[in-house]
């Protein structure tokens, strides 16, 4: 990676590749590894490159068995390294959930703190971009729902780069879910001056943190639309459109769904008093649940309406030519919006 | 292409000139296929009545020799045979006061158990499952801290890195690529780290004992693996798990050497695991070890085993006790004296008795711990929890107390 001038443009790819990139240039105990990583750089080119700079003692692929990736990557981290494993697709990290749930979430409870795991665990996740049976899952729920885990989701490209350097500084172990949609969407972000701000430890650059911090993407009095990773720039799309029906609209991007950031959650609601959460992951027992939830017990003398969620419908994720039909869209957005009680 | 046989591409084999396997077999002599084989029978060097093997009856062939450990070494595992003993028994009877939630027992496997322990340097690391208490204690952890999670405290009562010992656990085999995640760490950093990584005979049908050879052969990494064969899952003999010859033969197709000894002859197995350390510190690479045993009690305190083995069967294994055999050849070698013994068993003793006062005491755990070790930093709602807790505790506390 040559320095960026000031005004180049990155991709969501570029900026998790760099930050793995930075990330190793800064800790020597930062490694890389998982199915194909190395020489082709992943089958999405998220670590291209990194084995040709840091050789195949810091990014290397592996033997085909994630639970195999997942368990090494456990005892790595009990030997001082800060592994970064990648799962090569949402549903392809099923075979690993044994060492997902029994370890890498209860080692450190375990043992009392005494032997943490300070691993990142790296999902594309997500539909939207044609893919076949296996390829489309949105998984969050499962990890989210597993008490030691930290569940990261980020939305743009800025996220991508400074919500995945905070991971794998992070002493907790983080599944990092990275949209797959948004891979290759471009933003004028500076790289470079992100790696500055996070490298000299700015504050403004840390957007977890202990507990979270969900972040106002749009502004608006009416009604807040919640939302995280794939769905944000949907949900974003859709308060443009109501604001053409005279409806203002908040979005806020929650940002890691572990940990959950309920302060600015109840901030938007009691400000405008009414809200949508908006997912794509089937909405039964979901993370949009959890939402809807906490807004219920925290919120309730500030709702002027129902809270309702806009997800994905309760079925096995459909194939290529269907799931539009499944993922919330704009319209479906829209739809909520009309149905939030708005005679007074 | 025509020929399959004259025309198989080098590039996609690895048992191949330059490998590790071919090394090592080359150093003693003999083809790759020999040296991973296991020995023609199981190694042994003691016969059930404690009377060292002649050695070309030992089962031993080229490139399958072990060294008879030195008196000093026999000696010390003596003792933690009988601490071992001791300890397994002690925990028997407390599980029956009621005293300890669980305990599995690993009465009869003992010479395993210390070999294990003994094996292995002080900078090595070893994965043991939730039936190695004894290995965990004669690694050197304190007793009464390895029983903090059999007695209901905690899950895991020790730090691991201060011992080198994973935590026990029950998910089967999920520990063994804990084990070579550990010796990978290791290489990357130039340490010549060995892991023993422990599982049973049942285990090796789980997933992750598979993924777990074949990641530490594919990576050249030192890992012992050891199984303790003791005939049973639970209730399911060996022979519904697998039809393999032994399951040191399932090294074989992950190019890696596997070896059978008599797990019940402390002897054999410390000779055949200390040779199998060495040679993995040696030429960084893995081996599976095979210790054929038998477990002389029940699964746990839950099960009963008269529903899927006969007392028949357990008599025929009592003649072949660990401590017996040991105990037989040391004295008969001048090593043990009634004066050691005596000091072993008083030791052993001690141990027992410190077990029953802790284990017979109230513990004192703080019930809101069990939201501190979650995360790093707890999160708010976990704070929120604890502090529901603490009042709830509170409460319960006063009502008490003006009730009396
Ligand atoms: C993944 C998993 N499945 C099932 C169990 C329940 N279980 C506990 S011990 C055991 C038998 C294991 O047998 P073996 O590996 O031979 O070890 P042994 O108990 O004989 O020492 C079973 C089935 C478990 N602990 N983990
Ligand atoms: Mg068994």
């Amino acid at each position: 990676m040559s320095t960026a001038t000031a005004t180049s443009t990155a991709t969501f790819a570029s900026a998790l590749n760099t930050a793995m990139s930075d990330a190793m240039e800064a800790d020597e105990s930062v490694v890389v590894f998982g199915e194909d990583v190395g020489t082709l750089g992943g089958v999405f080119r998220i670590t291209d490159g990194l084995t040709k700079r840091f050789g195949t003692n810091r990014c290397f692929d592996t033997p085909l068995a994630e639970s195999g990736i997942a368990g090494t990557a456990v005892g790595m981290a009990i030997n001082g390294m800060r592994p970064v494993i990648e799962m090569q697709f949402d549903a392809f990290a099923y075979p690993a959930l044994e060492q997902v749930f029994s370890h890498i979430a209860k080692m450190a409870n375990r043992t009392r703190g005494r032997v943490r795991l300070p691993m990142v665990i790296r999902i594309p996740y997500g539909g939207g971009v044609g893919g076949v049976e296996h390829h489309c899952d949105s998984s969050e729920a499962y990890y989210a729902h597993t008490a030691g885990l930290k569940v990261f989701t980020p939305a743009t490209v800025a996220d991508a780069y400074l919500m995945l350097r905070e991971a794998i500084d992070t002493e907790d172990p983080v599944v990092f879910f990275e949209p797959k949609k948004l891979y290759w969407s471009k933003a004028d972000d500076d790289l470079s001056t992100l790696r500055e701000a996070y490298e000299s430890g700015t504050e403004s650059s840390r957007l977890v943190g202990a507990q979270g911090q969900a972040v106002v993407v749009r502004e608006g009095t009416d009604v807040s639309i919640i939302s995280y990773g794939p769905s944000v720039s949907t949900a974003v799309k859709a308060a443009e459109a109501a604001a053409e029906d005279g409806i203002s609209a908040e979005v806020l991007d929650m940002r890691s769904v572990v940990p959950f950031d309920e302060v600015a959650l109840v901030r938007t609601v009691e400000k405008t008093g009414r809200a949508v959460v908006v997912a794509e992951a089937q909405g039964f027992v979901s993370v949009a649940s959890e939402i809807t939830a906490r807004i219920q017990e925290r919120c309730f003398h500030s709702l002027a309406s129902p809270v309702l969620r806009v997800t994905g419908f309760d079925i096995p994720y459909p194939a290529p030519k269907l799931e539009e039909h499944h993922l919330p869209d704009v319209n479906r957005i829209l739809d909520a919006l009309d149905e939030l009680q708005w005679e007074d | 292409m025509d020929d399959p046989v004259t025309t198989s591409d080098p590039s996609h084999a690895k048992a191949e000139q330059g490998s590790r396997i071919f090394e090592a077999s080359r150093s003693f002599g003999i083809t790759p296929e020999q040296y991973m084989l296991p020995a023609q029978q199981q190694i042994q060097m003691l016969d059930p009545e404690g009377a060292l093997v002649p050695s070309d009856e030992q089962g031993t062939g080229p490139g399958h020799e072990y060294p008879i450990p030195e008196a000093e070494v026999l000696l010390k595992a003596y003792a933690a045979l009988v601490a071992g003993r001791r300890i397994n028994d002690q925990n028997y009877a407390l599980v029956r006061q009621g005293r300890l939630a669980v305990y599995p027992s690993s009465h009869g496997q003992e010479a395993c158990q210390v070999g294990a322990a003994l094996c292995l340097e002080p900078g090595d690391w070893m994965f043991p499952t939730y039936r190695d208490t004894v290995s965990v204690i004669s690694r050197g952890v304190d007793p009464l801290d390895v029983m903090v999670s059999f007695r209901g405290d905690w899950h895991c009562g020790y730090d691991p890195k201060e011992h080198r010992v994973g935590s026990m656990s029950t998910p089967l085999t999920t520990q063994l690529l804990h084990a070579v995640g550990v010796a990978h760490a290791a290489k990357l950093r130039g340490e010549d780290t060995v892991v023993l990584a422990m599982c049973g005979d049942g285990a090796t049908s789980e997933g992750d004992f598979h993924e777990a050879l074949n990641f530490a052969a594919v990576f050249e990494v030192p890992v012992v693996f050891f199984v303790q064969n003791n005939g049973y899952a639970i209730s399911v003999p060996l022979s519904s798990q697998s039809v393999a010859p032994s399951l040191a033969h399932k090294a074989i197709g992950y190019g890696m050497a596997g070896e059978q000894v008599d797990g019940n002859d402390m002897v054999a197995v410390l000779a055949t695991l200390r040779r199998a350390v060495h040679l993995a510190r040696e030429n960084s690479m893995p081996l599976l070890v095979e210790a054929v045993t038998y477990r002389m009690q029940a699964h746990t305190n839950a099960d009963d085993e008269t529903r899927y083995r006969d007392r028949e069967e357990v008599e025929q294994w009592k003649r072949k006790d660990p401590l017996v055999r040991m105990q037989r050849y040391l004295t008969s070698e001048g090593i043990l004296n009634d004066d050691a013994a005596a000091e072993i068993t008083e030791a052993a003793e001690k141990v027992a008795s410190s077990l029953r006062q802790a284990m017979t005491a109230d513990p004192a755990e703080n019930p809101l711990e069990i939201f501190d070790h979650v995360y790093a930093e707890p999160t708010a709602q976990l704070l929120a929890q604890r502090a529901q807790l603490d009042d709830e505790l509170q409460r319960t506390a006063t009502s008490e107390g003006t009730q009396r």
